[in-house]
């Protein structure tokens, strides 16, 4: 069963990445999930990345119907699902070729040898079967029948055909890395009992299976045992496991019970924002209007509609998306309405890359709008904190009475995190500008004289009756106004308002180190993997090394120019090809950046990062 | 819009301090004029009127009405108005669009506005021509059509505004000459009572543009005879002499005189808008002579409105979760000590 011999190393580690691989439909997603919760359930840090075609049933066992999941568990800090894997389950020969690259030589691949046949060789592209031909000689590589033991294991129970049979062989790949990491089966025999709870049948098999593979580990001696990762040190308290987009969907739901209103979703479906709009239709029950629309422009339309009447408005999209909504976005802020636009990146241009990353939207979000229509812009950094953006970009639009758009991206839409809960009580108040009785002279374009915000007067208001729209606006009436003066302050004056919002966010903090050699700047979803490269040089000594990280981008942190001239050398970090590093130079007049960028869809490695760095730091 | 007013209002309630900027004999002029009388007719208070307009001559219209309103961007207004009444159902929202706004840039919201029945009233200028951009065809201006950007004539086949809206599912519509206020105030009033999309062409002269354009059936010479003004539970009947009529032959629409061979005023088709069945009224619609005006479709259905809000209550009667800290702390949570 076994070919390679394998030494006995029983480690304890501080972490550790896997990956399970496999087709479309043999449960990956799944299996991965059940390892990730449990863990973290354990006490671990965990960081988590789904990876999967773009096509939903892709031919079995073909190359590009490969899907997979990987997990980073640790006893410390995780930030990153990890680059390289240390143990890789692969359910077929297409998974094994698609994803060697990842494994760290000399450590483990699990194989299900069953899924090796002639055809599944043939289908991954194989000329001679790997497990045979010595190309796997620097791993260490576990050959287990999966598909014939789950056979087996089930053989007895009533009810199951053959089909579903082979489809719990996940189970059993799970049963033995839980095994082999140390985790009790516990967790996921519970999910099983719950989600089928009205398929007695379904819930034995599952059990069993994982319970087979679980005992098959134990008993298999020649399975390298005793990896433990211990508890990680994290803040006491309540937690689950989030992904970017559901964190997303309830900082809106948290923002609209705070806040007071009803939260209106106006969306159409694209990848990889459609989770929102699937997380948020979900919640009709706290009273949401969640509308998919015929289209992206409608989408906002319908939101800027709802906000004009009361509501906090949101719309989500990716960027082909969020071009087509340019043109409202530029009437939301003519007419001054509160409403947030969320832009799930992806890789671009055109329709790209649906299902990578990328930051390449940053400019977009920034000015992509006919004439000078200045918005909030900011952007969520990790899986969790997409719940903070998400609620702070509602606060920032109903207090600043202005469109506000929130920059996600595919790595963070989709990764999870342990996120410690927060209840609404813990929320930051939300104020808004509405006008409920009319005063003697009362204008719609009259502004509160520090942030600039005008009122907000909602249909349904007896003495308010307005009318607002897309044409220039007088500055007090908001009638239509062709003076010259009047269209000159009146582009001014909206500048001004997003910049006074400079007044009412956080300044930009450092990491590491305040002053010294090298600045590592980031922006957005790449928090995790500068993060780490940036903590992991300083934990080898290497002190003059700052990190500083926006998630305000329009406007910038009134103490920006300040952080960045306390360091000799200043390097901005993006999925693009310089967008952030450009609006720095454009702002700040003398401050040198030199540029590290990465446009392949996927999220910086830590080694090509650290390489970078202390090349940079010679 | 059952709503009581105490205080009675007339059309100088709805007029705004803006003055109007039309081309002057303007039907537009008409249109506004109508709106205005109508209003006071339809038992809603003016804080709950919303006007929303999209791009074009006719989308100015906001600005001229006292009441709540927005001059939105070009097609968008029925996506704008689905909004707000999703927002508030209370209110009485109006969309006011032209043919180009309704059928070319915003196509797309008009007909699925339609089809999801939202209590929205649509008023459609459709004077067959871009007005505001100086001159361009329509996709409601006839083939051959000579304008600024056909100037060897226009070689796109016309939309008819009712066929399509019917086509889409269109539960209200109604088609009314643009010189004739007083039948218009009636509609209007009538489109405001309807809970539903209601869709009212009105047949707008731009004197500047494509002056005459219906002059053959809206001129006052000719209007009896070559326009046909539906009403529901009454025969089909035209003409200024009353001897006119519209009889099915087969699976057509035929014109027919009273008193004619052997045809009596109760052979003639009597008209039933509320019908489900829209095949006679896409006839009506098509027809060009006479030319149907008056409240061609009118069909009880469910709105959109109505479904969402039966949903949102139904699972808020089924939920287990009172507030989002119930969500936040459901499920798969765990402590870290």
């Amino acid at each position: 069963m076994v070919t390679t011999q394998l030494k006995y190393e029983p480690e304890v580690l501080e972490a550790v990445v896997i990956r399970f691989v496999g087709d479309s439909g043999d449960g990956m997603q799944l299996t991965g999930t059940q390892f990730s919760d449990t863990s973290a359930m354990f006490g671990n840090d965990i960081a988590t990345f789904p990876n999967y075609p773009a096509e939903i049933r892709a031919p079995q066992g073909s190359l590009y119907g490969v899907s997979g999941f990987q997990v980073h568990i640790g006893s410390v800090e995780i930030s990153t699902p990890g680059d390289e894997v240390d143990l890789l389950v692969a359910m077929n020969p297409a998974g094994l070729k698609t994803n060697l690259y990842a494994v760290k030589p000399g450590h483990t691949i699990i194989v299900d040898t069953d899924s090796f046949t002639k055809k599944n060789l043939e289908k991954a592209q194989y000329e001679a079967n790997p497990l045979e031909d010595g190309s796997l000689s620097n791993y260490r590589v576990i050959e287990v029948a999966m598909t014939s033991m789950t056979k087996e294991a089930l053989r007895d129970v009533e009810g199951l055909d053959n089909k579903s049979i082979v489809r719990s062989k996940n189970m059993f790949a799970l049963g033995m890395v839980y095994w082999m990491y140390d985790r009790s089966p516990e967790h996921t025999i519970k999910f099983f009992n719950k989600k089928f709870k009205s398929a007695p049948h379904i819930i034995e098999a599952n059990t069993k299976v994982l319970n087979t593979g679980y005992y098959f580990a134990e008993t298999l001696e020649l399975i390298p045992n005793a990896y433990t990762i211990t508890k990680a040190k994290m803040i006491p308290g309540t937690y689950r496991i989030i992904m970017g987009n559901t964190a997303t969907a309830w900082g809106f739901l948290a923002a609209a019970e705070k806040s007071g209103l009803d939260l209106f979703l106006g969306s159409y479906p694209i990848t990889p924002a459609s989770d929102i709009l699937h997380e948020i239709a979900k919640h009709k029950h706290f009273g949401v209007k969640s509308i998919q629309a015929e289209d992206e422009i409608a989408g906002i339309t319908s939101a800027i509609g709802a906000s004009f009447a009361g509501d906090l408005a949101i719309t989500t999209t990716s960027g082909p998306g969020l071009a087509l909504k340019g043109e409202a976005i530029g009437l939301a802020t003519m007419i001054e309405l509160p409403l947030v636009i969320v832009n799930v990146q992806r890789g671009g241009p055109s329709t790209g890359l649906p299902t990578k990353t990328e930051q390449s939207d940053l400019l977009q979000a920034l000015y992509g709008r006919n004439g000078e229509s200045p918005v909030i812009v900011i952007a969520a950094s990790t899986p969790a904190n997409c719940f903070n953006f998400a609620y702070e970009a509602a606060k920032l639009s109903l207090e600043h009475m202005t469109p506000v758009i929130l920059l996600s991206d595919g790595y963070i839409a989709n990764g999870s995190a342990p996120w410690k809960i927060k209840s609404v009580n813990d929320m930051p108040d939300i104020k808004n500008n509405i006008i409920k009785q009319a005063k003697e002279e009362w204008h719609p374009y009259e502004r509160n004289e520090e942030s600039l915000a005008r009122n907000w007067a909602i249909p349904g208001t007896p003495g308010l009756e307005h009318r607002v729209g897309g044409l220039e606006k007088d500055r007090i009436s908001g009638n239509v106004s062709y003076i010259p003066e009047n269209h000159e302050y009146m582009t001014k004056i909206r500048a001004e308002k997003i910049k006074r919002v400079q007044n009412y966010i956080p300044e930009l903090t450092t990491e590491f180190a305040d002053k010294g050699d090298l600045l590592v700047v980031g922006w957005g979803g790449t928090y995790g993997s500068l993060h780490s490269a940036v903590k992991q040089m300083n934990e080898q000594g290497i002190k003059n090394i700052g990190y500083a990280h926006f998630n305000y981008l329009n406007p910038l942190p009134k103490n920006t120019e300040a952080v960045l001239k306390q360091f000799k050398k200043i390097v901005v970090c993006e999925l693009n090809t310089g967008q952030f590093a450009n609006v720095l130079r454009m702002n700040f007049d003398g401050i040198k950046v030199t540029q590290f960028n990465k446009i392949q869809g996927l999220p910086f490695g830590n080694n090509e990062l650290i390489e970078k760095f202390k090349q940079l730091l010679k | 819009m059952e709503t009581t007013v105490e205080k009675k209002y007339t059309y100088k309630d709805f007029e705004s301090d803006q003055e109007v900027r039309w081309c002057p004999g303007c039907d537009d002029y008409v249109i506004l004029r109508s709106m205005q009388r109508a209003l006071p007719e339809m038992g809603v208070k003016r804080e709950e009127v919303v006007f929303i307009s999209g791009i074009g001559c006719s989308s100015r219209f906001p600005y001229y009405m006292n009441t709540y309103g927005m001059h939105g961007i070009h097609g968008r207004a029925p996506a704008i108005g689905t909004g707000i009444k999703l927002a508030n159902p209370n209110l009485s929202v109006w969309v006011i669009t032209g043919d180009g706004d309704a059928m070319a840039i915003g196509g797309n919201h008009f007909i699925h506005v339609l089809r999801r029945n939202i209590d929205l009233n649509i008023v459609l200028f459709n004077n067959e021509i871009y007005g505001l951009t100086k001159g361009q065809f329509s996709p409601t201006s006839v083939v051959g059509q000579k304008t600024k950007s056909s100037p060897y004539g226009n070689t796109q086949p016309p939309f008819s505004p009712g066929e399509l809206a019917i086509g889409a599912q269109a539960r209200f519509f109604a088609r009314i000459g643009g010189n004739t206020p007083k039948e218009m105030t009636q509609i209007f009033i009538e489109s405001a009572k309807f809970k539903g999309t209601s869709l009212i062409e009105v047949l707008q002269n731009c004197p500047i543009f494509n002056n005459g354009c219906y002059d053959e059936f809206t001129d006052k010479a000719v209007r009896e005879d070559k326009q046909l003004f539906v009403e529901h539970g009454k025969p089909m009947i035209f003409g200024k002499e009353r001897d006119k009529g519209l009889i099915l032959s087969g699976l057509k629409l035929e014109v027919v005189t009273i008193g004619e061979n052997g045809i009596e005023q109760e052979d003639l088709l009597v008209h039933d808008a509320t019908e489900q069945d829209p095949t006679l009224h896409q006839m009506l619609v098509r027809l060009k002579y006479p030319m149907v005006t008056g409240i061609i479709r009118s069909f009880d259905d469910v709105t959109f409105e109505e479904r969402e809000e039966e949903q949102i209550t139904k699972v808020k009667a089924n939920s287990k979760f009172r507030n989002v800290d119930d969500l936040f702390f459901s499920g798969d949570i765990y402590q870290v000590f």
